[in-house]
């Protein structure tokens, strides 16, 4: 709260500050931390972000508006893609299709972005999907440790987890661990094999059918597959994640 | 370049904040920050990997700091004078300098969604032949040009 009101009784200190260090550009950044310290955010917590962001946000929105960069419509459509089209929906299609049928995820494992185009969905990246399946001897799991990259016109923009230095940092020298803190167990005869995305590949995992599931439809299949599941943090059709994306 | 951000390996960065059904932005503020960032790398002035380098020339102690769209807010700032879209003072007041050029005409979404995706990848040439095969071992040079590098320091050293 204290640096808050700081912030509110000399919002221009700030302000000014950081827009010296724009004029210098990406080498302002590298060499003037000061300016960033600058910008005062008591905390990494959503809950109380000083509203700043949002007022910088605000302020250039108006102006490449103004400047006809961008238009209002047209970041309200995008938003809207994000928020309500795109999402693990599609990528559960994708999976729950695979397990009923053979031939489509022999075509998915050879060439994904060709067997996603099948269902009408894009795989986004361009060409360069590559679905990896687990099986009862190999568990895969997915990172991007330089950023955030994630097959997200199959499953959404990437949650805060899997863009936190705790899953980056972790998930590449321990990732039994990162599964156990899932809940998820792996056995000690399982291989676990990590896929650090980059800009271009963008790795879906394709889950394990649950058992039992048999006389189950597409639809019904799809209902079982999760986010996280296709990430490789969980399993698909784990109830004990309840609540978990 | 070996930044912060190259975070495979490192130690002591705590538990995964793991948030059940959580929202696709947390305030609104994060989507038009998104939705901004896609819009203007459609216009073509810069691409994905400039994008990524942009973010790993923040200095470390914000990187750590600030939240993901925090970032991409202070590196859209960034590339505003750096691009010449934008002066620090149109920035600060959030409004066009009189008789700043304009351009035209605006980004459509249809504009948005083709660009969007072709400009996402670089291409990956199936000219170059590869020069090795799929589980051929190799041993990752310790190599850390400057500029923006698909080879993390986890990976810089060891050979697999």
């Amino acid at each position: 709260m204290a640096d808050r009101q700081r912030d509110v009784q000399k919002p221009d200190l700030g302000r000014r500050d950081f827009l010296k260090t724009v004029t210098t550009g990406a080498a302002g950044a590298v060499a003037g931390a000061a300016p960033l310290s600058a910008q005062t955010q008591p905390s990494r917590d959503h809950q109380v972000l000083p509203s700043d962001p949002a007022l910088r946000t605000k302020a250039l929105e108006s102006l490449l508006v103004e400047k006809g960069y961008v238009d209002t419509a047209t970041l309200d459509a995008l938003i809207d893609t994000y928020e309500h089209k795109i999402g693990p929906h599609n990528g559960a299609k994708v999976v729950a299709k695979a397990w009923r049928d053979p031939a489509f995820k022999k075509r998915l494992l050879e060439d994904a972005p060709k067997a996603i185009a099948e269902l009408g969905l894009t795989s986004g990246m361009g060409d360069h999907t590559v679905v990896v399946e687990n099986t009862p001897k190999l568990h895969n799991l997915i990172v991007c440790t330089l950023c955030s990259c994630y097959p997200f016109s199959l499953i959404g923009l990437p949650p805060v987890w899997y863009k936190s230095a705790a899953y980056r940092s972790r998930a590449v020298i321990d990732p039994r661990g990162v599964l156990r803190e899932f809940g998820t167990t792996i056995g000690d005869d399982v291989e676990v094999r990590v896929w650090d995305s980059t800009a271009e590949i963008r790795y879906l995992v394709l889950p394990e059918r649950p058992a039992g599931t048999e006389g189950l439809s597409e639809e019904e299949l799809a209902s079982l597959v999760t986010r996280d599941s296709m990430v490789g943090v969980t399993k698909a059709g784990d109830s004990a994640r309840a609540g978990r994306a | 370049m070996n930044g912060i951000h190259d975070m495979g390996g490192r130690h002591g960065m705590g538990p995964i904040p793991y948030e059940k059904n959580e929202p696709v932005f947390h305030e609104p503020w994060e989507g038009r920050v998104y939705a901004l960032n896609r819009a203007m790398r459609a216009h073509g002035k810069w691409t994905l990997d400039v994008d990524r380098h942009a973010l790993e020339l923040l200095p470390p102690e914000g990187y750590l700091r600030l939240s993901y769209y925090e970032r991409w807010l202070r590196r859209l700032e960034i590339q505003m004078s750096q691009y010449g879209i934008a002066t620090p003072e149109e920035l600060e007041a959030g409004k066009a300098a009189p008789g700043a050029s304009k351009v035209a005409p605006a980004l459509t979404m249809a504009g948005a969604a083709r660009f969007g995706v072709r400009s996402i990848p670089s291409p990956i040439d199936p000219a170059v032949r590869p020069l090795f095969k799929v589980g051929q071992a190799v041993r990752a040079k310790n190599l850390h040009p400057t500029g923006h590098t698909r080879l993390p320091l986890y990976a810089a050293r060891s050979a697999a």
